[in-house]
C-alpha cells in the first residue's frame, strides 16, 4: 500500500504549503508570523459574496442536473435495447479534454456563435450580433452546460459499470411484471442498489465541479468569476503579496468541497427515506418514464453540442477568414496546419509520452492493488484505499502550490518525471474508479477452475484474469489517458511550464483568442484520446459479469 | 591538497566573474568574455505566448542566436507573465539561489517593480550590452523609465508599445479625437464598444489613458499616489465612466480578459472600436485574417500612452551570459527592423535612427507599407506611463465600484 | 379476483434460420400448471419471455395471448398482469421483506395502515408472521422462496410464469417450497406455465407436460 501513501503525502503536503500562507506565513515573500490578514482581505474583496455564491450554485447545479440527466438517461436505456449502444457512442465525449469543449462550446452559444450566424441575418435579422450574454453569463449558465457535457457521459459510463454487478434484466422483468414501467422499474429497484458504487463519482465530479478552472476561464462570468479562477488570478498577480488572498481563497474552495461533500451525503440520507417510503407506496403513474425520456433528450443536446463544439473547432483549424455572420468559412485551407506542424510535433509527442508512461505506471499499480485485494485472507477492500481517491476530491488549486515548493525543493521540478508523478495522482484514481467494478466482478471460479489445473497466482493473472478482462482494462487505460491529455495545473506546476503539452499550449494559446490556432490544438487534444478510446472499443469483449447468466 | 587548489581556483574564477562588471576592463574585454562563457549555454526564456506572430519571432531569435554565438533558446510559453515571477518565488522560498530555471523574462512595470523590490533580479546589465548604444534614450524616455521606476540596468528593451484604436472604416466613419469624444460616439452606439478587463495591463492602461486627459493636473501621476491626491484626480475618471459604462458592450458588465480576447469580438462583428498597444495591431491582423481589411488606426489628439517591452534576467538564472547575449542581439538594428515588419511582428524599435549606421537606418526605411499602418508622426504624442501605485490603485478603485 | 385462462394461440419464436417454436396452442385452464420440458436452449425460456411481454427484439415472435379472452399480445410487460418467478428468488436487497411485498401491492390499496395490513396477512398466509423489518438476506432459502412467490402473489397476477423456480433448493426445500406455490397459487386459480429440467416439477405440478423437439415442434 506503498503507492496509497506516495500520491497521499505530496498532497497533504500540497495543502499544508497553501494552509501557512492562507494565515499569512510563508517568509520568501515577507510572511513570517500567523495572522487572519488574508482571510480579512478575502472577504473584503468585493466581489467575495457573489463569487462565493456563483461558485456554489455552479458547482452545485452541474453535479444535480448531469446526476439527474444520467440517471435518467440509464433509466430510458435500461429496456431499449439499443440503449446500450448508445452508451458506447457517447463515451467518447469522455475521450475530449474539458478545455477543448470549452472552447468549442464558447464558438457554438456565442451571440455572435455558430448558431447564430447558421439563422442570421435571414432569419434573426441580426446584421450584427445581438447584445446579450450567453457566454460568461453572470448566472454562470455555460460554465455549468460545458460541465454537464463531459460529466453526464461520465456518469454514464460510471453506471453502466456499476449496473454489471446487478441482475438488471430479471429485476426489471420482476418489476415489471409487478406492474411497473421500465424506467419507473429501474429507479426502484437497480438504482438504489447501484448507488453505492456511485456516490464516488458523484463526489469528484461534485468536488470538480466546484473548482474547475480551465472551463470557468473560457466560460464562467469573469466579472466577478468562480472563487478558483479568483485564486488563480491572484496567484498570477504581479504583487506578490496577492498570494495570501490566493491561498485564503483556495481554503475556502477546500472547505466548500468538504462542506457540499458533507451536504450530499446528509441529503442522500433523506432522499433514500423519501425514495424506499415511494417505493413502497406502490406508485405506478409513469412518473419516471417521463423523467427518463426528458433526461435522454437532455443527453441527446448534450451530445450535439459536443459534436457540434469539436466540429466548430476542426473547420476553424482549417479556416483561413471566418466572419460574422457566415455559416461556413470565407476560405478553407490546410497552409495554417502546415505552418503549425512544427510547433504541434514536440506538444504532441510530450503528451503522448507523458500520457502513455502515467497510465502504464498507474495501471500497474492499480493492478497491484486490486490482486493484493483479491489475495488478501480477510474480503473486502484494504483500509487506507479510500486515501487513493483525496486527489479528485481535493481541489487542485488548494494543494498545487505547496506541491510545488516541494517539487522545487527536491529538484524535481521541471523534469519529465515530475510532470509524469503529476499525472500519475490523478489517473491513478480514476483508474482505479473504472477497474475495480470489472475486477472484483470476475467470477472467482475462473481463478479457481485454473487453480486447480496447477497454474500458480502469477500465472493465473496473466494468462487468465488479464486475458478475459482486457477489453475493460483497455478501455479503463483509455479513458485514464484521456485524463492524463486533459491534465492542465498540474501539468504547469509540476513542469515549471517548461514541458508543454497539447493541453497547456491549447490554454496558453486561448488569451491569444486566434480560433484558428487553439482550433488545431482543440483537434489534436481530442483526436489523441479518441483514438486511443476507438482502439480499446474494437477489441473483442470476452468479459461476462459475474451476475448475468446466459438464458435461453 | 589538489582538491584545497581546486576550490580556490575556482573561487578566484567566481570572484573574478563577480567582480568583473566593477572593474575598469575595457567593453569589448567584457563582452567577449560574456559571449564566451554564453557559448553551450540554454536560455530558458519565459515569455506570453498569446500571439503567434511573437511566437515565431522568438523561434526566429533563438535559431539565430545559436547559429552565431552556439546559445540555445528554449521559449516557456506563459499565460500570464507573473507564472514567471511565482516560479522565482517559489525557488526562492525553496532556498534555490542558483541553477534557477527561469534565465529572461519579458517584463515591464508592476511585474519588474515586484521582482526588483523582491530583489528577486540580476543586474544591472543593460548598459553592458554593446547594442546599447543604438537605443533611443532622449525621446523614448520609457526605454530608461519603466511605469516612472528607472529601471537602473536590471531590465533591458526590446519592443515599443504605444495606445492606439483601432476600428472598422466601413461602421465607423467620425474617429473620436479624445476619451470624452469616445464616450459619446459609445453612447450613440450602445453595445459597440468595449475594452479589457481592468485586471488585464491593457484594460488598466485605457483607463489610465482617460485619467491622463481627465486629471486636473497630469503631472501627479508621476508620483506616487496618496490618498488624497488619488481622490481628487480620479474623480472626473469616475464620472466619465459612469456615463460610458451603461453604453459598453454586454452593458458593462462582461469585459473581454485581454487584447486578443477584444481583437476576436471585433472579428465577430461584436464591436466596431478596439484598443491595442500595438501600432501595428490593425496592419498585422488585417494581413493574417484575424480582422476585417476595412480596419484602420486612430489616436487621439493629444496624445496616448506608450511604454516599452523589456528583458529581465533573474538573481538565480542558471544561464545569465546566455540570456545578456539574448538580450544584446535583441537589440541590434536588423533584429529591430525585422520586430517592426508587419510581416512578421510589427513592434515599433526602442532604436534611435539617428544613431544607426546608414545601412542600417536604410533597413527600417524599406519596411513595407500597409493602408492601416500609422507613420510615426500620424502617432503624435507619447504620454508617459503614471507611477505603478497608480495602476494598482485605479484597478482596486474600479473593482470596488463595479463588481457587485 | 376472478380466475382466467392463459392461451397461447400459434405462437412462431425464430431466432435468425433457426425455429425455436413452431405453431404452438396451449389452452391453461385456472388453476392449472402447464410444464415445458426440453433441453437447454430449446427455446423454453424464451418462450417464457415471449408470453411476460420481454422478449429480446433479436427474436422474430409471432402468435398471440390471450389471457380470459383479452388479447395482451400488444401490450408492455407491466400491463399484461402476468407474475414471474425465476431461479433465483431476485428479493430486492434494498427493502425489508414488507418493503418487497408493499412494492408489489396494487396502487389502489391505499393508505399506509391498509397497506401494512394487506403486507402483514402475506406474510401470516406464508407463515412468517412478524417478519416484514427482517433485511431479505437473514432469511433462510425456504422463507426467501416463499417471499418471493407471495411477492408475485399479491399483486393480483392472472397468470404466473414460472422459470425453474426450485434449481436452486436442495432436495428437502425443494418439496416443501413447490407445495408451497402450487398450493397458493392454485388456491386463487391463476393459470400457471412452468418450465424445468426437474421431472420430480412436472409430477408435483400435475398438469399437462409438453416437450421441445430439435425442429420447433412441441408435444403434449
Amino acid at each position: 500500500m506503498f503507492a496509497v501513501g506516495a500520491f497521499a503525502l505530496p498532497i497533504a503536503a500540497g495543502v499544508a504549503g497553501t494552509l501557512a500562507p492562507a494565515f499569512g506565513f510563508l517568509p520568501a515573500i515577507g510572511g513570517h508570523a500567523l495572522t487572519l490578514d488574508p482571510w480579512r482581505e478575502l472577504v473584503r474583496w468585493p466581489g467575495f459574496v457573489s463569487s462565493v455564491t456563483l461558485t456554489i450554485a455552479t458547482g452545485v447545479a452541474a453535479t444535480l442536473l448531469s446526476l439527474i440527466v444520467a440517471l435518467a438517461f440509464a433509466a430510458w436505456a435500461c429496456a431499449r435495447p439499443w440503449g446500450a449502444r448508445a452508451s458506447a457512442w457517447i463515451a467518447p465525449v469522455l475521450a475530449t479534454p474539458h478545455s477543448a469543449f470549452a472552447i468549442g462550446l464558447a464558438f457554438v452559444i456565442a451571440p455572435s456563435g455558430w448558431i447564430v450566424r447558421a439563422v442570421s441575418p435571414w432569419l434573426t435579422g441580426f446584421d450584427v450580433p445581438p447584445d446579450v450574454a450567453t457566454v460568461g453569463h453572470p448566472s454562470g449558465a455555460a460554465l455549468v452546460l460545458a460541465l454537464m457535457m463531459k460529466e453526464v457521459p461520465y456518469l454514464v459510463l460510471m453506471i453502466a459499470g456499476a449496473s454489471a454487478q446487478v441482475p438488471v434484466r430479471e429485476s426489471l422483468a420482476i418489476a415489471r411484471s409487478l406492474g411497473y414501467r421500465a424506467a419507473d422499474a429501474w429507479f426502484a429497484t437497480v438504482l438504489p442498489r447501484i448507488w453505492r458504487q456511485i456516490r464516488l463519482p458523484v463526489c469528484a465530479v461534485l468536488a470538480f465541479s466546484l473548482s474547475v478552472v480551465d472551463v470557468a476561464l473560457i466560460l464562467g462570468p469573469s466579472h466577478p468569476p468562480t472563487l478558483a479562477v479568483q485564486a488563480i488570478r491572484w496567484f498570477a498577480d504581479p504583487d506578490v503579496r496577492s498570494w495570501f488572498p490566493a491561498a485564503a481563497a483556495a481554503t475556502l474552495q477546500l472547505a466548500i468541497v468538504v462542506a457540499a461533500i458533507a451536504l450530499l451525503l446528509g441529503v442522500e440520507r433523506v432522499a433514500a427515506r423519501l425514495g424506499l417510503a415511494r417505493i413502497e407506496h406502490g406508485r405506478r403513474d409513469g412518473a419516471g418514464g417521463t423523467v427518463a425520456a426528458a433526461g435522454a433528450t437532455f443527453l441527446a443536446l448534450l451530445v450535439a453540442l459536443a459534436g457540434a463544439s469539436i466540429a466548430g473547432m476542426a473547420l476553424w483549424s482549417f479556416a483561413s477568414q471566418w466572419r460574422y455572420p457566415d455559416a461556413w468559412p470565407s476560405g478553407l485551407s490546410t497552409e495554417g496546419w502546415m505552418r503549425r506542424l512544427d510547433g504541434l510535433a514536440s506538444p504532441f509527442a510530450t503528451t503522448l509520452a507523458v500520457g502513455a508512461v502515467a497510465v502504464a505506471v498507474s495501471l500497474a499499480l492499480v493492478l497491484a492493488c486490486l490482486e493484493f485485494e483479491q489475495r488478501r485472507a480477510k474480503r473486502g477492500p484494504p483500509p487506507g484505499l479510500a486515501l487513493l481517491y483525496v486527489p479528485l476530491l481535493v481541489p487542485q488549486v488548494a494543494f498545487l502550490f505547496g506541491a510545488q515548493v516541494l517539487l522545487v525543493r527536491t529538484g524535481w521540478d521541471g523534469a519529465l518525471v515530475a510532470v509524469v508523478w503529476a499525472h500519475v495522482i490523478f489517473v491513478l484514481p480514476y483508474l482505479f474508479l473504472s477497474l475495480a467494478d470489472p475486477w472484483r466482478a470476475l467470477d472467482p471460479r475462473y481463478a479457481r477452475a485454473a487453480a486447480s489445473l496447477g497454474a500458480g497466482p502469477w500465472r493465473v493473472f496473466w494468462r487468465v484474469k488479464l486475458p478475459i478482462l482486457a477489453k475493460p482494462v483497455a478501455i479503463a487505460c483509455a479513458v485514464a489517458f484521456a485524463v492524463s491529455v486533459g491534465q492542465y495545473l498540474p501539468t504547469l506546476f509540476a513542469g515549471n511550464g517548461r514541458v508543454p503539452t497539447l493541453t497547456t499550449e491549447a490554454v496558453t494559446l486561448s488569451s491569444g483568442a486566434d480560433r484558428r490556432v487553439i482550433g488545431a490544438y482543440a483537434v489534436l487534444q481530442a483526436l489523441l484520446p479518441l483514438a486511443a478510446y476507438l482502439a480499446a472499443a474494437s477489441l473483442p469483449e470476452r468479459h461476462r459479469p459475474r451476475r448475468r447468466g446466459s438464458r435461453s | 591538497m589538489v582538491d584545497r587548489l581546486l576550490r580556490l581556483c575556482t573561487c578566484a574564477v567566481l570572484f573574478a566573474a563577480l567582480a568583473a562588471p566593477v572593474r575598469a576592463q575595457s567593453p569589448d574585454r567584457d563582452w567577449s568574455d560574456v559571449l564566451a562563457r554564453a557559448r553551450g549555454q540554454t536560455v530558458h526564456w519565459n515569455a506570453w505566448a498569446g500571439d503567434e506572430k511573437t511566437n515565431a519571432f522568438i523561434a526566429w531569435v533563438g535559431a539565430e542566436v545559436e547559429r552565431r554565438h552556439g546559445v540555445k533558446v528554449v521559449h516557456v510559453k506563459l499565460k500570464d507573465t507573473a507564472e514567471a515571477v511565482q516560479r522565482v518565488v517559489a525557488e526562492k522560498a525553496a532556498g534555490r539561489d542558483g541553477g534557477g530555471s527561469v534565465d529572461l523574462v519579458w517584463i515591464n512595470g508592476p511585474n519588474f517593480l515586484a521582482m526588483k523590490e523582491q530583489k528577486l533580479l540580476y543586474g544591472p546589465y543593460a548598459e553592458r550590452l554593446p547594442n546599447w548604444r543604438y537605443v533611443d534614450t532622449v525621446r523614448k524616455r520609457s526605454n530608461l523609465i519603466d511605469f516612472t521606476i528607472p529601471h537602473e540596468g536590471y531590465e533591458s528593451p526590446w519592443r515599443m508599445a504605444q495606445i492606439v484604436f483601432v476600428h472598422d472604416s466601413k461602421r465607423v466613419r467620425d474617429t473620436p479625437k479624445s476619451v470624452v469624444e469616445l464616450a459619446a460616439w459609445a453612447r450613440a452606439h450602445p453595445g459597440r464598444f468595449t475594452h479589457p478587463s481592468v485586471r488585464n495591463f491593457l484594460g488598466a492602461t485605457f483607463l489610465k489613458q482617460a485619467l491622463a486627459e481627465l486629471a486636473p493636473d497630469p503631472s501627479v501621476l508621476q508620483r506616487p499616489a496618496t490618498d488624497a491626491a488619488f481622490a481628487a484626480t480620479t474623480a472626473p475618471l469616475w464620472a466619465w465612466y459612469d456615463g460610458l459604462k451603461p453604453a459598453l458592450w454586454r452593458g458593462g458588465t462582461q469585459f473581454p480578459e485581454n487584447g486578443p480576447a477584444q481583437r476576436q469580438l471585433m472579428n465577430d462583428g461584436e464591436i466596431d472600436i478596439l484598443i491595442s498597444f500595438n501600432p501595428s495591431e490593425a496592419a498585422v491582423s488585417a494581413s493574417a485574417g484575424l480582422l476585417p481589411d476595412s480596419v484602420r488606426t486612430f489616436v487621439f489628439a493629444r496624445g496616448t500612452i506608450g511604454n516599452t517591452s523589456f528583458v529581465a534576467i533573474p538573481y538565480n538564472a542558471s544561464a545569465k551570459e546566455g540570456a545578456m547575449v539574448v538580450a544584446d542581439f535583441l537589440l541590434e538594428p536588423a533584429t529591430q527592423a525585422r520586430a517592426q515588419d508587419h510581416r512578421q511582428m510589427g513592434n515599433f524599435t526602442v532604436l534611435d535612427p539617428a544613431k544607426l549606421a546608414p545601412e542600417d537606418r536604410r533597413r527600417f526605411d524599406e519596411l513595407p507599407r500597409h493602408p492601416a499602418l500609422p507613420s510615426l508622426a500620424e502617432l503624435g504624442t507619447t504620454l508617459l506611463e503614471p507611477h505603478p501605485s497608480w495602476m494598482t490603485r485605479i484597478t482596486a478603485e474600479w473593482e470596488r465600484r463595479y463588481t457587485h | 379476483m376472478s380466475a382466467v385462462p392463459l392461451v397461447l394461440e400459434s405462437v412462431r419464436l425464430r431466432l435468425g434460420e433457426r425455429v425455436l417454436v413452431d405453431r404452438l396452442d396451449v389452452e391453461v385452464a385456472p388453476g392449472e400448471c402447464v410444464t415445458l420440458m426440453g433441453p437447454s436452449g430449446c427455446g423454453k425460456s424464451t418462450l417464457l419471455a415471449y408470453v411476460a411481454g420481454s422478449l429480446d427484439p433479436a427474436f422474430d415472435a409471432s402468435g398471440r395471448i390471450l389471457i380470459g379472452g383479452e388479447d395482451v399480445t400488444p401490450l408492455p410487460p407491466e400491463r399484461r398482469r402476468i407474475g414471474i418467478q425465476f431461479q433465483d428468488d431476485l428479493l430486492f436487497p434494498h427493502l425489508t421483506v414488507g418493503g418487497n411485498l408493499a412494492f408489489a401491492l396494487a396502487q389502489r390499496v391505499s393508505g399506509r395502515r391498509e397497506r401494512r395490513a394487506r403486507v402483514d396477512a402475506a406474510l401470516a398466509e406464508a407463515d412468517l408472521a412478524g417478519f416484514a423489518d427482517r433485511d431479505p438476506s437473514t432469511l433462510s432459502g425456504g422463507q426467501r422462496a416463499r417471499v418471493a412467490l407471495m411477492r408475485a402473489l399479491v399483486s393480483e397476477p392472472r397468470a404466473l410464469l414460472l422459470d425453474e423456480p426450485f434449481g436452486r433448493l436442495d432436495a428437502q426445500l425443494r418439496d416443501e417450497v413447490r407445495r408451497f406455490v402450487f398450493d397458493h397459487a392454485g388456491e386463487r386459480a391463476i393459470a400457471m406455465l412452468l418450465v424445468t429440467h426437474d421431472e420430480a416439477d412436472a409430477r408435483a405440478a400435475g398438469g399437462r407436460v409438453l416437450r421441445f423437439r430439435d425442429n420447433g415442434r412441441v408435444e403434449g
